[in-house]
């Protein structure tokens, strides 16, 4: 088996709304991928599709080396998934919710769940209604992991963690990537995906855009910097990868392609700094560079 | 600002826009409903010998006092109208209000919209505040319209007024019921079930008071007072006192309330539970049943109690009838005293029928409840297939109507049975008379379960069918209604019980109907997008 997920010319229509449109998505199996994509790119829509949830109106796609639609219930034996909006029903217990879909996936491992519960710090004894939206999250995150299953399908599961739980998240999937785990992880921040993603789609209003590994993508990114420098430099203008510099004295703001990033570094270590902040690429801006990227290809 | 109303028109404005058609759809039925059956007392009741023909009969008959209330002043068409349609305004009324309060202020709440509006300048009180502007508007207009439509058929002004507050003001006690329980919980749900459990014991303690001697048990009741104005009939304006002042307390003690809690909490507390599932939760029909028992233990409970009083009341029309030789001397001829007791049994069954196709009806529609909160998705991106999800939410409604009506049914057969020495004799004519309900419920429940399927947007038609069926069932001839109409619902094909001989036949075809809406819901869920 190659591939956990393969997707390809997804279209999905809500009446006048084209929420898929033509989407292609190609997840390895043991991979971690992250699914990147502003508000409204549509990456619930496709993981909806994903579990059999929606039907697609076009285009072919395959799960586990089943049909998504035709082998919902034999496929989610095998997978977990996190909603990205959490909803629990409010009378049961969150350990309750937790073994309960443990169950229905057809078990789950109680030492694991255990384990879990104590480093996300959720208490499981409260009612569902008392939980705030990251502890529904946590509770839909520690159902999942504690499932022996092949594939996680997470869809924005840390949006409502605080620092501190992003950061046990993160412990908790490079874990799920050493048992073997195939892992797809929407996201709308960069850096979470860079961070923990071995390969990247970045979608945007319901197409690809872009598909490939982060090093592969870093022909994107470029890095802002300001720095108040001893001296004014010397140079920069003329080196390649440089884009909209300005100079003030001492005071220099720029953008460089991360790829030329060392060469900018050096220039400005020559004329003595002071201070330095970088700030790396927003995905808004990626996506900017990218159709800046596309026009100047077309040229 | 803290507990301040501060924001209520704002409030009040919004909930006009979302309600519009809802609302108009409410006022405009009930109207019309009332206008138009005055309109076919007019006509069937427009000589005084029909009128003189109707006291002696019906009007004479305890069964029709537990039903629908006493008559006061049969002699003029008003008196006809006030007994016969004012009584079924004034419960459709309050089924209204409470739907109404609660959609606007414990429903939002839990949705989470009134916390996005209290973040704003909105004061604490101020969904209540709306929520009640809200219904004393939508009770006003009913008023009006209902006065109005009786002024225009030529009944008196006097009448048409006392009738129309009557109205109004039930609406507005029990729409004041369900701003203090939605106050008290937290769940929207309950909060609707609780104001509704209130407005059931108000019938009940009205069928038993006007139907025994006990007659104070009346005055206990909100439905009770819309009668005892005795609109048409030398109208008592003090009794009108009653419902206002009843609305003021409950208001003032749910305002009282509203400033003390927090947004989204009940005020009743929560405890701890378990840290990991029981042995039960195990499966989607361990899910459902945890879901729906609660709901199913109280109507059942609910239930018998119903079939207790009806019990109880049938025993007391013999008693009554007995007093006044007359009575007795028409009804020989209809049968008899035991023809009119099975008669009344029969029609109260059929109630209790209704009350169980309610049950069924909310029971399949807790599907629907469970797509839109997000908690289908859950479980359907679990091994569960889509039709063991919906099967285990059809079992406890399905299964639960029929509990329910076994349960009427026992308590009636069983307080008549003993009130009349003869348990063996009369419980499994009165449990046969709750039991030919169930297929009129399971199609009910069917139909929701279909709108589910097929055009789940839409499944609150399953409440406007139920509404329907009731009317037809209740006033069909007094509305002179098209055959063809009359048979579209289930429960006139159903024999009536005791009284009659069961036929299989109809029960049959009903239960066969009813198989295949569920059928053709579960068939169309199977290939429509969730959620
Ligand atoms: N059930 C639905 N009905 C109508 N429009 C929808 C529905 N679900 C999603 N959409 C629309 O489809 C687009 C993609 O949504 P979504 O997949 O939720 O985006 P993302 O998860 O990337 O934020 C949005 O424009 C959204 O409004
Ligand atoms: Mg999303």
């Amino acid at each position: 088996m190659t591939d956990a997920i393969s997707a390809s010319g997804l279209v999905k229509t809500f009446g006048p709304t084209r929420a898929l449109d033509g989407l292609d998505l190609t997840v390895r199996t043991g991979e971690v991928h992250g699914f990147l994509g502003p508000n409204g790119a549509g990456k619930s829509t496709t993981i909806r599709v994903l579990l059999g949830l929606l039907r697609a109106d076009g285009g072919e796609t395959r799960l586990l080396g089943g049909d998504p639609w035709r082998d919902a219930a034999a496929l989610h034996r095998r997978l977990a998934h996190v909603p990205g909006d959490v909803s629990l029903w409010p009378t049961l217990t969150g350990g309750e919710v937790i073994d309960l879909l443990g169950r229905l996936r057809g078990g789950l491992d109680t030492t694991r769940r255990d384990e879990l519960l104590e480093r996300f710090e959720l208490d499981p004894r409260k009612k569902s209604r008392t939980y705030s939206k990251g502890n529904r999250q946590k509770v839909a995150l520690v159902a999942a992991l504690s499932s022996d299953v092949e594939l996680l399908l997470l869809d924005e599961p840390t949006s409502g963690l605080d620092p501190l739980m992003e950061a046990v998240f993160q412990d908790c999937v490079n874990e799920e990537r050493a048992r073997g785990r195939t892992v797809l992880l929407s996201s709308h921040v960069l850096a979470e995906v860079e961070a923990l993603c071995d390969r990247v789609s970045i979608i945007r209003a319901g197409r690809t855009v872009e598909t490939g590994t982060l090093a592969e993508l870093r022909h994107l990114t470029r890095t802002s910097i300001s720095a108040d420098l001893a001296a004014p430099p010397r140079g920069l203008a003329g080196l390649p990868g440089v884009h909209d510099l300005h100079v003030d004295g001492g005071r220099v703001r720029l953008e460089v392609d991360t790829d030329h990033l060392d060469a900018v570094l050096r220039r400005l270590v020559d004329s003595g700094v002071r201070s330095l902040t970088s700030r790396p690429p927003t995905l808004e801006e990626l996506f900017l560079r990218h159709y800046e990227h596309e026009r100047v290809g077309a040229r | 600002m803290r507990g301040g109303t501060l924001g209520t028109a704002a409030l009040l404005r919004l909930a006009l826009r979302l309600d519009r058609v809802r609302l108009a759809v409410w006022v405009l039925a009930i109207a019309g409903i009332t206008v138009g059956g005055a309109s076919s007392v007019a006509e069937l009741y427009g000589t005084p010998e029909s009128r003189a023909q109707l006291a002696a009969g019906v009007g004479g008959n305890p069964a029709y006092r537990a039903m629908v209330g006493p008559p006061f002043g049969l002699g003029e068409i008003g008196g006809v109208v006030a007994w016969r349609v004012g009584f079924f305004a004034a419960l459709l009324v309050a089924v209204m209000s409470v739907l109404l309060v609660v959609r606007h202020t414990r429903a939002e709440e839990q949705a989470g919209r009134v916390e996005l509006v209290c973040a704003g300048v909105v004061g604490r009180r101020a969904p209540l505040a709306a929520g009640l502007l809200l219904l004393l508007g939508a009770n006003a207009v009913i008023g009006l319209l209902c006065a109005l439509g009786l002024l225009g058929l030529g009944l008196g002004a006097a009448g048409a007024s006392a009738l129309g507050l009557a109205v109004a003001g039930t609406g507005c006690v029990f729409g004041a019921v369900a701003g203090l329980t939605a106050q008290l919980t937290e769940n929207a749900r309950t909060a609707s079930g609780a104001a509704s459990c209130v407005l059931a014991a108000a019938y009940l303690l009205r069928a038993v008071g006007d139907s025994s001697e006990a007659t104070w048990l009346s005055w206990l009741s909100p439905l009770g007072w819309a009668q005892q104005v005795r609109s048409f009939a030398d109208e008592r304006w003090e009794v009108l006192a009653l419902p206002l002042v009843a609305t003021l307390v409950v208001s003032a003690a749910a305002f009282a309330l509203a400033a003390r809690r927090d947004v989204g909490a009940g005020l009743l507390p929560t405890r701890p539970g378990r840290a990991s599932a029981g042995g039960s939760l195990r499966g989607p029909l361990g899910l459902a049943w945890r879901l729906q028992r609660g709901s199913l233990v109280g109507w059942t409970a609910g239930a018998a109690l119903g079939g207790a009083a009806v019990g109880s009341v049938a025993g007391g029309i013999g008693d009554l009838v007995a007093d006044s030789p007359q009575t007795v001397r028409l009804l020989e001829q209809l049968g008899g005293v035991g023809g009119l007791v099975d008669s009344y049994l029969a029609l109260a069954t059929g109630v209790l029928g209704i009350v169980a196709s309610a049950y069924a009806v909310q029971a399949a529609l807790r599907l629907r409840v469970e797509e839109t909160d997000l908690r289908a998705e859950p479980v359907l991106a679990t091994g569960v297939t889509r039709t063991s999800w919906i099967t285990s939410h059809l079992l406890p409604a399905f299964g639960g109507s029929a509990l329910l009506l076994t349960a009427a049914g026992l308590c009636a057969g069983l307080v008549h049975g003993i009130a009349g020495g003869d348990v063996a004799g009369q419980l499994p004519r009165v449990l046969a008379g709750a039991l030919v309900q169930v297929p009129g419920a399971w199609f009910v429940g069917g139909l929701a379960v279909l709108l589910f399927g097929a055009v789940p947007r839409l499944t609150a038609l399953a409440w406007a069918a139920l509404t329907a069926f009731l009317v037809i069932g209740q006033l069909g001839a007094l509305l002179q209604l098209p055959e063809w109409l009359v048979e579209l619902s289930p429960f006139t094909h159903l024999p009536r019980v005791p009284g009659n001989e069961v036929t299989a036949a109809p029960l049959l075809w009903v239960t066969g109907i009813a198989a295949v809406l569920v059928v053709a819901g579960v068939w169309t869920f199977r290939r429509r997008d969730v959620g």
